[in-house]
């Protein structure tokens, strides 16, 4: 089932209905169309409205504005249990009381008139669910005597035990352990591919998304910044943010400027940028976009060496990065080279993003503008329309105007920045800290 | 485990410091229910008696008089009646009215002050309002009989004919009626109150995932929000048998100390109000019945509790 969502809007009203200003646009001017039985990711950081979407879509919250249809149907106005989904809570919410096998039963047994089904084949069919989702073991057993990734394929056994149209799964999988994550996330995969179910996957877990999506969806305070396949998302981020969130070890910034052509970090010029106007970027640098070489161009201070086996990750800092360390991954026969204090790097051409540093949106150089254009005309034979939103078109700028909801002006990118500081500072903080995290396992 | 020479001083200590309180129950609890089991078990026993020297025999002397005493088995009669109709009804009822309450966002604070109000409220002035409410004179001299009180001045406006409730020559229906309808009443509050808890407490996204599921309003009620509920169901249960058998204030309430309509004292009367009675004259027989009830209440009590761990799930 094609799913698609026009200008859907979710606007939370404040405490006090009449007060205007604390409202909360979670989601704003959502356009996406799913094509059948693909797995769709929506990714973003907390408060990016992506369960938001998800419960429009599922019928559990109504949309402000904005139309949702499962192919040509409209369904905006149908209530849940009339769409034909199957919704997948971040927390599962099995009936404590009942039996895993009750616990799947319970949606066919709510069926009425038609399409209700005998005994005998509401067994069958919770079987069948249950030998596709491989709990069909643990059939008599209460959720709280299961595991927590048991408990989670009760859960989308359930879900899928009344065939929906769309299956919907919210954060499915933040309650597990790592172990069991990977486990399970290939499990969903598999289902998905057998089942050929419409997806659509919530989740913050960027690594997750790109792994088991067909599609990702990467959102920003209820705009979509990005969508597409998730290899071509990761290799050419639209904006800042997209390329800030995709990628473990996060990307490397560093403050620089296009300057007759040449760009340059510091005072090292590093790469040619022929045909880009002068202006202050931002350069992010993928960790594998470093080469090493004794007559390279960017220059950093060595402070260690992580070795992860087949590649060393080399630690290093610089004056002009804005993340405290530049984090670089070189082949591991390359350690010999890396004697003394400073390192020096040449970059790949394609693994260095340039952002403008007001709009904050992709400044493309060199070989990368035909690649870009390549993408876009890929993406189009796939029935896919190419989203690249402004980092500026942030919901509240509209919110006296909320129900034209035009596009925010360019020109006021600078005045809701000012709004926005505090809250990209507290995510900032958020994604370093998780950076950290992640750097502790590779050690 | 081993004690060190250290931790036994501490404990030392610590059972001083639990003296005061252990004192306090040793007199007050432990001594008073050994005393009802001895004098229940002396034959004729009562105080005064003992106080100038009298001894008894000892035996179950008591306990067969007190089966064979016909006020007896009315009052256990009585108590079970009551105790029989109003704990389910009035649980169902609560029930409702807390699923009610929770549903509502609307005027949901001045309900709940409403329902919760005899709960605050102290049951021998609440029995005054429905001896009122119920005429409580029956007609008098110029007064034509049974025509004073809220609820036969509705059923007369309804057009039918008045009904002595409670006054001299009513049936014990009516008496009984007006008694379950108080004490339904009066039990609600604490059973809103119990349920409506555990309701705020059932985590929204089961019902959210019912609505998905397609469950109508009914089944959700019954599949998912009873059985959720049901270890505050059998609490509220368990505690309203117990309280149910422990009845008297409500009788007191509103029929007085007599028990009864003035034509027939005692028509009413409880296993409470049998004790209280004895307690005066005939203290071993007071104990005897204490000590049924209490017996009676602990076999309630466990044939719950086996019921409801059978039925209350998690």
């Amino acid at each position: 089932m094609k799913v698609v969502l026009q200008h859907l809007t979710k606007i939370f009203p404040s405490r006090n209905k009449k007060d205007k200003s604390n409202e909360v646009v979670a989601v704003n001017d959502f356009n996406l169309e799913i094509p059948d039985g693909k797995l769709i990711g929506l990714l973003g950081p907390s408060g990016c409205g992506k369960s938001t979407t998800l419960f429009m879509i599922s019928g559990l919250q109504a949309p402000t504005s904005g139309k949702i249809f499962f192919g040509d149907d409209d369904v905006t106005k149908l209530a849940p249990e009339n769409r034909g989904i199957g919704l997948v809570f971040q927390n599962y919410a099995l009936y404590p009381h009942m039996t895993v096998q009750q616990n799947i039963l319970f949606p066919l047994q709510n069926l009425k008139g038609e399409n209700r089904l005998s005994k005998e084949e509401m067994l069958k069919r919770a079987n069948e669910v249950a030998r596709l989702v491989q709990i069909d073991e643990y059939m008599n057993r209460k959720p709280s005597e299961l595991s927590g990734g048991q408990q989670q394929r009760v859960a989308i056994a359930r879900a899928l035990v009344k065939m929906p149209r769309v299956l919907l799964l919210d954060e499915p999988l933040s309650n597990l352990d790592a172990r069991l994550r990977l486990q399970t996330r290939e499990e969903i995969r598999r289902i998905q591919r057998d089942t050929q179910i419409t997806t659509i996957f919530v989740t913050h877990d960027q690594e997750e998304a790109m792994s088991i999506s067909d599609f990702i969806v990467v959102m920003k305070l209820g705009v979509v910044m990005q969508t597409g396949k998730p290899q071509w998302v990761y290799d050419d981020p639209a904006n800042l943010f997209v390329a800030k969130f995709l990628g473990a070890p996060p990307i490397n910034m560093f403050r620089g400027k296009v300057q007759d052509g040449v760009l340059y970090i510091g005072e090292e010029a590093v790469l040619d940028a022929a045909g880009v106007e002068d202006q202050e970027v931002y350069v992010g640098i993928r960790p594998e976009g470093f080469i090493l070489s004794r007559e390279g161009k960017l220059t950093c201070k060595v402070s260690g060496v992580d070795v992860m086996g087949r590649d060393i990750s080399v630690v290093s800092t610089s004056e002009n990065s804005i993340n405290p360390v530049v984090r670089s991954i070189i082949s591991a026969e390359e350690m010999g080279n890396i004697t003394g204090d400073a390192v020096k790097f040449d970059l790949k051409e394609h693994k260095v993003f340039l952002f403008n540093r007001e709009t904050e949106q992709r400044v493309y150089f060199g070989g990368q503008t035909a690649a870009h254009e390549a993408m876009i005309k890929a993406m189009e034979e796939e029935g896919q329309a190419y989203t690249a939103a402004l980092t500026g078109n942030f919901p509240r700028e509209a919110d006296d105007k909320a129900k034209e909801r035009p596009a925010a002006p360019k020109g006021k990118f600078a005045k809701i920045k000012g709004i926005f500081s505090k809250k990209e500072k507290a995510s900032k903080e958020k994604e370093a800290s998780s950076a950290t995290e992640e750097n502790g396992e590779v050690k | 485990m081993q004690r060190t020479k250290g931790q036994k001083k501490n404990q030392w200590k610590a059972w001083l410091y639990l003296l005061p309180a252990l004192a306090l129950l040793a007199v007050f609890t432990v001594w008073p229910i050994i005393n009802t089991i001895r004098m229940s078990l002396l034959k004729d026993y009562s105080i005064m008696a003992e106080l100038s020297g009298t001894k008894f025999r000892f035996g179950f002397d008591n306990f067969v008089k007190v089966t064979r005493y016909p006020s007896f088995i009315k009052c256990l009669g009585n108590t079970m009646l009551l105790t029989v109709i109003t704990v389910p009804v009035s649980t169902m009822l609560a029930l409702l009215i807390a699923v009610a309450l929770n549903s509502i966002k609307f005027l949901r604070r001045i309900f709940q002050t409403i329902f919760f109000l005899p709960y605050v409220t102290n049951a021998i002035a609440i029995g005054m309002v429905f001896m009122a409410m119920f005429d409580i004179i029956g007609g008098g001299p110029g007064i034509e009989p049974s025509s004073i009180g809220i609820i036969n001045t509705i059923i007369k406006a309804f057009g039918g004919s008045p009904i002595k409730w409670v006054s001299t020559g009513s049936t014990k229906t009516a008496n009984m009626a007006v008694l379950i309808l108080y004490i339904i009443w009066n039990a609600l509050p604490f059973k809103i109150l119990v349920l409506l808890g555990g309701l705020q407490s059932v985590n929204k996204q089961y019902y959210e995932a019912a609505k998905v599921d397609g469950a109508s309003r009914f089944r959700i009620f019954w599949r998912i929000t009873v059985p959720l509920l049901s270890p505050m169901i059998a609490y509220v249960v368990i505690t309203g048998f117990i309280g149910g058998f422990k009845e008297y204030s409500s009788v007191v309430g509103i029929f007085g100390e007599d028990m009864g309509p003035a034509h027939d004292p005692g028509r009413l009367n409880t296993m409470v109000g049998f004790i209280y009675e004895n307690i005066k004259g005939n203290q071993g027989r007071a104990s005897a019945a204490a000590l049924i009830l209490f017996a009676i209440i602990l076999a309630v009590t466990i044939i719950n509790l086996y019921v409801s761990k059978k039925k209350v799930h998690y």
